[in-house]
């Protein structure tokens, strides 16, 4: 894998510190730049007085606390599930261009969430992340069982294929519900990418799902490595692979599930936060992981910000800004690495 | 010869079966027409509000869904050809995304709503689609063009040009008023929406001029079939042939999307249906992929439009249906 040789020894050790301290005060100035802006812009005195005294009945100190804090951590917490699942999905299938929303995941969850929603408009916050979680998981599932089945293996490109085959399908699916029961327009403007009602509810939500989530990735990091290496080398070592994919499913399905049950379908950042840093930290999982959930954090703060800014006092979906970003990344990715991919 | 034959007779089976489903989706809709009546009708002896019903609706809606259906398959026919790869075709590769975004942009910049359109805007729409899926391929050719046309390369440029421009349809699309976002969503989808005599004659022209072009290259496509060193070698200009045909298949696409949406896999699967029966021979193919699109999208329509309480797209019906059978093609190849 490229990049695999970054990271090693005393310069690579170096270099990772030199990433993190970097990230850590990206991460920290996005953060601080989410709550600031908005419908009113606050200065960085009012932001700290907010957060460390926060006073009763203090309309700003409450905004802060209710609706902004709450969505910056979601928007935080969605770019780290999507980022850590873009990379387990990698590894998994060896596939440089596997990630969530191109490999029809985030359509499998939007679709059962929809469905349920529609069918069942009562249930509770916790039930519908559980049924989006399950339609993560069929789809991962499903693309996953085609690899078996495909003649003569498949190739990166099949499953991409594959991959956005099964979210037309599913998504043609969702758009049939949503013009049955009339709600259309609301479900188009989550399913686009929507932060604006987070609360606290999901922060809790996703921090419960997505810590299981990304305990379960940690734990399979060192198999990880060896997996996007190869299943021989996997195999050698007496690992077992079927375990390993097993978990890494159950990883990919609880971050991806919940991410897009709060955040609606969110492209592309699995895609590429790991290859960004993939280049600068190297291909090592157990670093790779907590690296690539910072920056994806970063990202998707970012986007949010930028979600609410660009066109006030509407909010543009945080789908379409991650688009603009990856679909470049994606398109130079595919002009760069014409060996990985076409072989 | 036995090849010709073959074609002649599968021809006579598909006309049959597309009349038959003419004949259905006569009969059924908000108002059915019994068999009879619609004969009558026909023969003019039917009832004024008969007459409306089949001659100014169902009518130029059936039209309109063979010109579509024709146009996706052959387009489709066409770009598997000379990319050489069978999974290609216009809605994978962003071609209708394209000519949907320029679409939608014209509606904003200019309609201000999809409500109230002009006759001359009627005439603009073809082209504006045409122009949106034309500059759609060349900024894919011009991405993936690096020593050579790589056909994976332009598969993948495709899907990512795709992703990208449906994102900007999508921030476009929620700018819209609910009533016009509805229209806006159902058409992206595939709707055949234009369904009104003078949206027939608006694009009839131009399907007259592209599609005898098209067979009328069959034997170059026959050729470029074989692959890049074989058609140089029988003397055709290789290069220059694939460009001219990239254009005719896109420009039949951005039509096709003009009158009928972003239809799906309508020009993936009709010409594979079509190889499996009458073989690989364009003069053979590009026909039997026009009538099996054809044939598609009227049974797609009609039953979006019956099926359940309200009108699915029949883009969606076509995707639900010929999504899966992708995915079997995808395993089976190689």
């Amino acid at each position: 894998m490229q990049g695999y040789n970054r990271g090693k020894g005393k310069e690579g050790a170096k270099r990772l510190t030199l990433v993190l301290v970097m990230a850590v005060l990206l991460f920290a100035a996005v953060v601080l730049v989410s709550l600031m802006i908005g419908t009113k812009t606050y200065g960085i005195s009012t932001i700290w007085e907010a957060l460390f005294h926060r006073t009763e009945n203090n309309i700003t100190h409450d905004i802060i606390w209710d609706i902004r804090l709450p969505r910056a951590i979601a928007a935080g917490l969605v770019g780290a599930f999507l980022a850590v699942s873009g990379a387990v999905m990698q590894a998994l299938t060896r596939n440089v261009l596997a990630e969530p929303s191109l490999l029809g995941v985030s359509n499998g969850a939007a679709f059962t969430l929809v469905l349920v929603l529609t069918i069942f408009p009562g249930l509770s916050k916790l039930e519908t992340m559980f049924a989006s979680m399950a339609g993560a998981g069929l789809a991962v599932l499903f693309v996953f069982s085609l690899s078996i089945l495909a003649r003569g293996g498949i190739t990166p490109v099949k499953l991409a294929l594959a991959g956005m085959a099964t979210g037309m399908f599913l998504s043609s699916l969702t758009t049939s519900i949503a013009l049955y029961f009339d709600v259309s327009k609301n479900i188009s403007f989550w399913y686009a990418g929507d932060l604006s009602a987070s609360n606290w509810t999901d922060v809790k939500l996703l921090l419960i799902m997505g810590a299981v989530g990304l305990l379960i990735a940690l734990s399979i990091s060192r198999a990880l490595t060896l997996l996007s290496l190869g299943e021989e080398i996997t195999k050698s070592l007496g690992i077992h692979v079927g375990l390993v994919r097993t978990l890494g499913v159950v990883a990919v399905l609880m971050l991806t599930g919940s991410a897009v049950a709060v955040a609606g379908t969110v492209g592309f950042v699995g895609l590429v936060i790991p290859h960004i840093t993939r280049m600068t930290i190297g291909g090592k999982y157990g670093k790779l992981l907590p690296v690539a959930a910072l920056l994806g954090s970063t990202l998707l703060v970012g986007a949010d910000a930028l979600s609410r800014t660009i066109n006030a006092p509407y909010e543009t979906p945080i789908g379409v800004l991650t688009a603009v970003i990856g679909v470049p990344f994606f398109l130079y990715m595919v002009r760069q690495d014409g060996r990985r991919l076409f072989s | 010869m036995r090849q010709q034959k073959r074609a002649k007779l599968i021809w006579t089976m598909l006309s049959f079966l597309i009349i038959a489903a003419c004949f259905i989706s006569f009969n059924i809709g908000t108002v059915s027409i019994s068999p009879l009546e619609v004969w009558q009708t026909i023969i003019g002896q039917g009832t004024p509000k008969q007459e409306l019903i089949l001659f100014d609706i169902r009518l130029p809606a059936i039209i309109l869904a063979l010109m579509v259906g024709t146009g996706m398959a052959i387009s489709g026919a066409v770009l598997q050809t000379v990319t050489r790869n069978e999974l290609a075709e216009p809605g994978i590769l962003g071609i209708n995304a394209g000519a949907g975004l320029t679409v939608v942009l014209y509606i904003t910049l200019f309609q201000g709503s999809l409500s109230n359109m002009s006759l001359l805007s009627t005439f603009a729409m073809p082209f504006f689609a045409f122009l949106g899926a034309m500059l759609t391929a060349v900024l894919i050719l011009f991405l993936s063009w690096k020593q050579g046309l790589h056909t994976i390369r332009l598969l993948l440029t495709g899907i990512g040009i795709n992703a990208g421009i449906t994102a900007i349809l999508t921030a476009l699309q929620l700018r819209l008023n609910p009533h016009d976002f509805m229209k806006a969503l159902t058409w992206l989808s595939g709707d055949l929406w234009a369904t009104q005599w003078k949206y027939v004659w608006a694009l009839a022209p131009w399907f007259i001029l592209l599609i005898p072009l098209i067979i009328y290259k069959s034997h170059a496509l026959n050729v470029l079939h074989l692959g890049p060193l074989v058609s140089t070698g029988l003397g055709i200009r290789t290069e220059r042939e694939r460009l001219t045909l990239i254009v005719l298949a896109v420009a039949l696409a951005g039509l096709g999307v003009a009158a009928g949406g972003g239809i799906a896999f309508l020009g993936l699967i009709s010409p594979h249906i079509a190889r499996k029966l009458v073989g690989p021979k364009h003069q053979y193919l590009l026909p039997t992929a026009a009538m099996i699109g054809s044939l598609i999208l009227i049974l797609a329509d009609m039953l979006g439009k019956n099926l359940l309480k309200v009108d699915i797209p029949a883009g969606i019906i076509v995707s639900l249906l010929s999504a899966p059978y992708f995915i079997y093609l995808l395993l089976k190849t190689k």
